[in-house]
């Protein structure tokens, strides 16, 4: 997986545990992935699939306690960002990894003007005075097609639309040119076309400033179009990893398979009822013995009890944690 | 803004009207003589006479608007000949105190400094440790500190002032006999050495106002913060590589100010209505302790304009609550 200095950020064997009363909940498991400079890698699965939390963790964004990041590295031009000292670590949020969050309703201060909180991050990363950032706030706004940016840089985030605030949640973090965005359900809180205003403009930016990102969600729609990169996540570990076409043409494990099945097709004739991935994801209060997906996948074996699977290279880009090799269409070799 | 200022003072002005309504009706209800002290020896015929003097012969509604007319035009006038040397009030009737036979705004005036050095002092000083308590109390949420600081404002919320108060004087009073434990109002503050007195006089006082106040405001402040620290604004700002200090003084203590500050500026008219128990048990001569005595003596004139003044005092900061609500919080636009 890592081919050394061409990635922007390594991550590897990343556990991060929660304390709850009466015990713990091993959220993320050994989680290993990379990122090259100016890739969109996408990071899907369900709900408490651990994906977010993985990406907190890289920055140290998870509230501690009740959150611990045990294990792991996340190297970062040169440096373990999991040693680096609280300061340290402020100087590369915002400065070398800039974050979306998922809902703009409620991630922009109330009590602050729009243009405000833009040029936070510029006068504390880049040293600006009042001028060169309000000067860049606005750049910022018009680079996210915000109408009337030098007008707007006054006003309150109440007197944003929703899509409207997420674009000014990108425009903050990208203020200071990150290398890596991290975008954690940018668009689910978002209406249809709205999201397909946001895609779009990430597309555009992508192209214009190049530089590396990690769009976090569960639409599978979403990711399709926009990612070169997908890793698949369930029960806070890896499960599949693949460029995108690779992924969607032949999904090697059971997991990814169930859960294309789940997406409903436009064309053809209209299933009676909706496929769904019967059960529910595991809460995982030790460290996983076994595949964690083992009591909802319909070809498990004993094997998949007894020992927790670990990835295995499948083809060029791909790998998969499962034991059982399926063929291109996904029956049992 | 504006618009909304002014419509909120007009409306104010009956809800005064109606406020001193009630009051004088229920003065007028309520039991008790203003002549009850006066000795049984004396013929009931000189009594009517006494009462005709206090002008309690005449109906209630009448003695009413006198005390309106009095209130709202002889006293501003007075105020004015005051100020400006002018005779605008000359041979007008003043509100008179039954008790003392004084102009009852003299009276006032000879409180409130008392009133607003004692029971202000302790506001400032409470409202000034309970803010640092309350914020750091809910940063560090569970801590030793916020255990103990959530302890001490149960305490101080749930003993009431008299005891307190009592506490102290046995405490520093007598057996320790560092602070006085009766207020000398006639005490002037000339020099360093007098200075010295004074801040020991007011030291117990404005000990038990202040654990209460800060007791009170400190529970709001943290609870406030609390609401607002698992915001998602604040993981944005933390994730935009903000310092702590700025993370939670700019932007979550801004936030959690809003509802705060209101109750701050609700509790201001409290100041000027005086720690009727605490001036009490000091005996301090504030407004406070001047309202017991003349309920006590059934002293109408007093009780009526003092707790009228109050009345004025809660609905003039309700309203600049409301207004300061519409300036912090940018969502409120009275418009």
């Amino acid at each position: 997986m890592p081919d050394g200095a061409q990635t922007v950020l390594h991550v590897e064997g990343l556990k991060t545990v929660f304390k709850v009363r009466g015990g713990e909940v091993h959220a993320v498991n050994s989680v290993s992935f990379d990122i090259k400079p100016g890739e969109l890698l996408g990071v899907v699965g369900e709900s408490g699939s651990g994906k977010s939390v993985t990406m907190m963790s890289l920055l140290g964004l998870l509230p501690s306690p009740p959150a611990e990041v045990r294990e792991g590295r996340v190297m970062f031009e040169g440096r373990d960002l999991l040693k680096c000292t609280p300061s340290e670590l402020r100087k590369v949020r915002g400065l070398g990894v800039g974050f979306i969050f998922q809902d703009p309703m409620t991630s922009l201060n109330p009590v602050f003007t729009v243009g405000f909180q833009i040029m936070e991050p510029l006068r504390r990363h880049l040293g600006m005075n009042k001028e060169a950032a309000r000067k860049r706030a606005q750049e910022l706004l018009e680079l996210v097609n915000i109408p009337d940016a030098a007008q707007r840089l006054g006003d309150y985030p109440h007197q944003f639309s929703g899509g409207m605030r997420q674009r000014v949640m990108i425009a903050i973090a990208l203020a200071c040119d990150p290398k890596v965005l991290i975008a954690d359900e940018p668009t689910t809180a978002l209406d249809v076309t709205i999201q397909a205003q946001i895609l779009e403009l990430v597309r555009e930016l992508r192209h214009k400033l190049g530089m590396a990102i990690v769009w976090i969600t569960h639409d599978l729609g979403v990711i399709a179009g926009i990612a070169d990169r997908v890793i698949v996540m369930y029960g806070g570990q890896i499960v599949e990893q693949a460029p995108v076409k690779e992924l969607f043409a032949h999904p090697r494990h059971p997991y990814t398979r169930a859960l294309l099945k789940t997406v409903p097709s436009v064309r053809g004739a209209r299933a009676a009822k909706l496929n769904v991935i019967e059960g529910q994801p595991p809460m995982l209060t030790a460290v996983p013995t076994s595949c964690p997906f083992r009591p909802r996948c319909a070809n498990a074996i004993e094997r998949c009890a007894a020992e927790n699977p670990l990835r295995r290279k499948v083809g060029p880009g791909h790998d998969v944690a499962c034991f059982r090799d399926f063929d291109e269409k996904g029956a049992l070799a | 803004m504006f618009t909304f200022a002014l419509r909120r003072f007009l409306i104010a002005i009956p809800t005064l009207l109606i406020i001193s309504l009630v009051i004088f009706l229920l003065l007028e209800a309520a039991p008790g003589d203003p002549l009850g002290e006066v000795p049984l020896t004396v013929p009931p015929e000189v009594k009517e006479k006494m009462r005709a003097a206090l002008g309690l012969d005449s109906a209630w509604f009448v003695r009413y608007f006198l005390w309106l007319k009095q209130f709202f035009w002889v006293e501003p006038l007075n105020l004015v000949d005051y100020l400006f040397n002018t005779q605008y009030a000359e041979g007008m009737q003043r509100v008179i105190s039954f008790q003392s036979r004084q102009p009852v705004m003299q009276i006032i005036a000879q409180r409130v400094p008392q009133t607003l050095t004692v029971v202000g002092l302790s506001y400032l000083i409470g409202v000034s440790i309970a803010l640092p308590i309350g914020i750091y109390s809910a940063y560090r949420q569970y801590s030793w500190f916020d255990q103990l600081g959530t302890f001490i404002s149960m305490v101080g919320f749930s003993v009431p002032t008299f005891f307190t108060g009592v506490v102290l004087i046995i405490i520093f009073g007598v057996k320790l006999q560092w602070f006085p434990s009766i207020y000398d109002t006639m005490h002037r503050v000339t020099d360093w050495q007098s200075f010295l007195v004074q801040v020991r006089q007011m030291a117990m006082p404005v000990m038990v106002l202040s654990l209460y106040n800060a007791a009170q405001i400190s529970r709001f402040m943290r609870s406030s913060m609390l609401d607002n620290l698992n915001q998602d604004y604040v993981r944005t700002a933390r994730a935009k590589g903000l310092t702590e200090k700025v993370v939670v003084l700019v932007h979550v203590l801004r936030n959690s100010l809003i509802p705060v500050v209101t109750v701050i500026a609700l509790g201001v008219p409290t100041i000027f209505g005086g720690a009727i128990i605490t001036e009490q048990v000091f005996k301090v001569n504030g407004l406070g302790q001047q309202l017991i005595t003349s309920i006590h003596s059934n002293d109408m004139p007093m009780v009526m304009t003092l707790t009228f003044i109050f009345a004025i005092l809660i609905v003039t900061f309700n309203l600049i609550a409301d207004l300061l609500y519409g300036i912090l919080d940018p969502r409120i636009r009275y418009d």
